[in-house]
């Protein structure tokens, strides 16, 4: 690294433009961060977040605009030009090669040589070096597959800083992370900010900009709408300018009515491919007219506990029923025509087909239905006016029903879901992830939805890996961990609290 | 920079990015032909003269096309549903027993056209028959259906070569093949159809197989895009996840995919079997199967574009043959060459120009 006069900033950004077709996705923007501090960039999905780190990062090029770099213009058409440059990105997905050690990671594609002996005990002694430097502790021969996420993200920063990032850019960095992970995390940033690094956090999670950023930008529609210093803001006003409008950031919801059981849930104990055990003897109730929220830190069971619920996969033993009647090993079709709604985790692979136009999603899992045509046929004009009404009522955009379901954005393709499966009128609604990559005008729209399938008398399972919309959504959460419901708390119960069962420290 | 997730208008997708991969490929077939001594300018034009010069070449060419149209019908229907059905080949080779069959019990008897409906069914049948146990292995067992159906191209071909040696062969005759059909037992020629456009077919063995072939895209496209099952099939073949997720049974899909898939590799045994020779030779199928793979890919698994690149592949064939007639330089093997190009550059490399029209598009297009 070349030295650099402090005064600089270490990133601006010069009237920034990318197009991609028809969508403008970042409209000149301007950006300055400067050195040595942590700047939060917060913005609905689609808003351009991504597209502009990307630019930074050399994915992209940007159709106008310049970049420098600690105050020296700066071209990066490549990643490779990103590095060189200083910048380090730690993706929301880790890009780490799962049964490489951690040391095989941080050197690969810098291994410096034909020959691994020598680059492989130089990274070793700087691993150790950036280990007591910045507290990032991490077994250096450690398998990846066997790490926690929380480490194996460390990884990914180790290896930032190990090509010379002095800027470190995070997408989405808590996504996957337990409150105390994400804390652990917090923690590293300001170390690395207090020794001279430039930090970039992308996120949509109010509460975390809050917590770690000193100055805040947010972007809606490609457009850079305003920065602050995170000390003269309020979670209010953010949120606002993220949306353009008044946003209720806790859905307004009365007491619940419970009444008759409608799931049942006794000993189940579920295996995943591998054979080992997923969720481990769980036994739980969930009445008509309440929300039963099950939290835990992402791969604790909660997948699988909705798969087999749900149809899709078979559990090992123990026994399911809905409305008293056992229902253990049936298919997804059957449990449909029994009442039950599914709004899966993940709408990509499973609640869409995203090559399909919208209108044919709109129908998958119920396209056997007399209504969409007689027989054997299908009936694509019933299938679209059923289409459009559920595009009506939901205001999913554009309002096309013709359009292929990938060119809609994350929000619009989970409404898609949300309406199929909740026109249906279930009694019993299974919901994962019910606003993962939904923007903030979406989450209010979907929260309002679920609490009024509970008022109309449904029974709601609502498994999400946010904290906050399952205290603020449930009626009562279990918490689960390594397989198990290790406790039952009312939605009042503190974060801390939650947080720590989630971790499998208190029951 | 990726390009992949760009939208292009159908037109571009659909017309302009087929016909650039042809014309590469016969740009490059050209210089083939130009290093071995002859000139491209007068091989292509022997070669559509050949093919579509006059009225038996073009009943060459369109006796060929209906081949290609079934088998890629067959292969089309199985990529719908994610499979990749490479035992075409064996499948309407097995079909053909099916049709020679109903052909050698009814033609002493009935008019081609009772014969015919039996005809259809019986290749139909058997070649669905040939299919089902890949079906069934893939189903079950997940034994990958590309494995199962090539090594069941060669069990069908030995089974076929032993029942003409050894049972169906006519006997005191040296040809491993059957008696040859009656009229009752074969499919008429379309004279008229060519004669309608003023030509004449001569001895081209162009028949009644070819407007089954139409009628089947029509079937296909029916099944494919207007029903229930299509529907099925195509979210299958899209995600198999999201097929779980809305109670598709995958054991049946499957197998009933692959049953339509070698139904219709089957019924292209009419075309040689009951309309060309009127018997049951071995090896009759020649390669029909394989090219149908490649005409299923060119013509994007839609029935349209199914039979425009069958067409496509008829005229290589037809034209490939007068060609080798007239430039004795330019042997069969050439030909398979030059055929072997466009499958490579409309089939394999068929995204080859896309990131580069993609940024012609985003200057010029939205204008």
């Amino acid at each position: 690294m070349s030295p650099t006069p402090t005064a600089a900033p270490a990133i601006e950004l010069i009237g920034i433009d990318k197009k991609f077709g028809a969508v403008h996705a970042n409209k000149n923007i301007n950006l300055t961060v400067a050195k040595g501090s942590i700047h939060g960039i917060i913005g609905e999905n689609g808003a351009g977040k991504s597209t502009l780190m990307s630019i930074l990062y050399g994915f992209y090029h940007a159709d106008a605009g310049s970049i420098r770099i600690n105050g020296q213009a700066t071209v990066i058409d490549d990643s490779q030009a990103a590095i060189t440059a200083g910048i380090g990105m730690v993706h929301q997905h880790f890009m780490l090669v799962e049964n490489f050690s951690v040391l095989e990671n941080v050197i690969l594609g810098v291994e410096g040589g034909a020959l691994l002996g020598r680059g492989v005990s130089e990274a070793r002694s700087a691993l150790k070096r950036l280990e007591t430097d910045y507290g990032l502790e991490v077994d250096p021969d450690a398998i990846i597959e066997e790490l926690p996420v929380g480490l194996q993200q460390r990884v990914e920063i180790l290896k930032a800083l190990y090509r010379g990032a002095e800027i470190l850019i995070l997408d989405e960095p808590t996504g996957v992370l337990t409150p105390a992970e994400a804390d652990h995390l917090f923690k590293i940033l300001g170390v690395l900010r207090d020794q001279g690094k430039t930090i970039v956090l992308i996120t949509h999670k109010l509460r975390e900009i809050m917590a770690i950023t000193d100055t805040v930008s947010v972007m809606r529609r490609g457009e850079m709408v305003a920065t602050r210093r995170t000390t003269e803001t309020t979670v209010e006003e953010l949120a606002e300018l993220m949306v353009g409008r008044r946003v209720l950031l806790r859905v307004e919801k009365g007491p619940a009515a419970p009444s008759d059981i409608v799931l049942s849930v006794r000993n189940l104990t579920v295996k995943d491919g591998r054979g080992v055990t997923m969720v481990d003897n769980v036994s739980f109730d969930v009445r008509a007219g309440e929300v039963v929220g099950i939290a835990g830190v992402a791969g604790n069971g909660q997948s699988e506990l909705l798969e087999a619920i749900t149809g899709i996969r078979k559990p090992a033993s123990g026994e399911i029923l809905i409305h008293g009647k056992p229902v253990t090993g049936f298919d997804s079709a059957r449990l449909r025509a029994l009442g039950l709604g599914h709004i899966p985790e993940d709408r990509h692979h499973m609640g869409l087909v995203l090559g399909f136009e919208e209108s044919e999603n709109s129908v998958l899992g119920y396209h056997r239905d007399s209504r969409y045509g007689r027989g054997p046929l299908l009936d694509l004009d019933a299938c679209r006016e059923d289409a459009k009404a559920k595009i009506e009522k939901y205001d999913i955009r554009p309002p096309n029903c013709r359009l292929k379901t990938a060119n809609f954005s994350g929000g619009n393709q989970q409404k898609i879901v949300v309406a199929r499966e909740i026109e249906r009128d279930p009694a019993l609604l299974v919901v994962g992830q019910p606003t993962r990559g939904v923007d903030i005008g979406a989450i209010e729209f979907i929260h309002r939805r679920l609490i009024a399938m509970r008022d109309a008398g449904k029974a709601v399972l609502l498994v999400s890996v946010e904290l906050d919309e399952i205290r603020s959504l449930s009626d009562r959460i279990l918490v689960m961990f390594a397989g198990r419901v290790v406790g039952e708390k009312t939605p009042d119960t503190g974060e801390q609290t939650l947080g720590l069962m989630m971790a499998g420290i208190a029951a | 920079m990726s390009t992949a997730s760009v939208p292009l208008p159908n037109w571009i997708t659909y017309g302009l990015m087929p016909f650039l991969n042809l014309v590469v490929a016969f740009l490059i077939s050209g210089v083939v032909v130009w290093f071995i001594g002859e000139s491209p300018l007068d091989a292509v034009t022997l070669l559509l003269q050949g093919a579509l010069g006059n009225g038996e070449g073009i009943g060459f060419t369109l006796y060929y096309a209906t081949n290609f149209i079934f088998t890629g019908l067959s292969v089309a229907v199985a990529y719908h549903a994610g499979l990749f059905n490479i035992g075409s080949e064996g499948q309407a080779y097995v079909g053909g027993l099916g049709a020679a069959l109903a052909s050698l019990a009814l033609d002493h008897y009935v008019p081609w056209y009772v014969t015919m409906p039996f005809a259809v069914a019986g290749a139909a049948i058997f070649g669905a028959a040939w299919a089902l146990i890949p079906a069934w292995l893939q189903a079950k067992r997940g034994s990958h259906i590309v494995i199962t159906t090539i090594m069941f191209n060669f069990i069908g071909a030995a089974m076929m070569v032993y029942l003409l040696v050894h049972v169906l062969i006519v006997p005191g005759k040296m040809a491993p093949e059957t008696r040859v059909f009656l009229e009752g037992g074969q499919l008429p020629k379309l004279d008229w159809l060519i004669a309608m456009f003023g030509g004449k077919l001569g001895p081209a063995p162009f028949n009644v197989s070819f407007l089954i072939a139409l009628f089947m895209c029509v079937v296909v496209w029916v099944l494919i895009w207007r029903t229930k099952l299509g529907y099925e099939i195509r979210t299958l073949g899209a995600s198999p996840t999201a097929a779980i997720y809305a109670g598709i049974p995958y054991v049946k899909t499957v197998i009933i995919t692959m049953l339509i898939s070698g139904g219709l590799a089957g019924m292209m045994a009419l075309n040689p079997v009951l309309g060309a020779s009127a018997r049951l030779q071995v090896e009759f199928v020649g390669g029909a199967g394989f090219v149908g793979i490649a005409v299923s890919l060119m013509g994007r698994s839609h029935p349209l574009g199914i039979v425009l690149a069958a067409i496509l592949f008829g005229v290589l064939y037809q034209g490939g043959d007068a060609l080798s007639f007239d430039m004795p330089k330019i042997t069969r093997d050439m030909i398979v060459v030059i055929q072997g190009l466009v499958i490579l550059f409309a089939g394999a490399l068929e995204y080859l120009f896309r990131p580069a029209i993609v940024r012609v598009w985003q200057r010029f297009g939205k204008a």
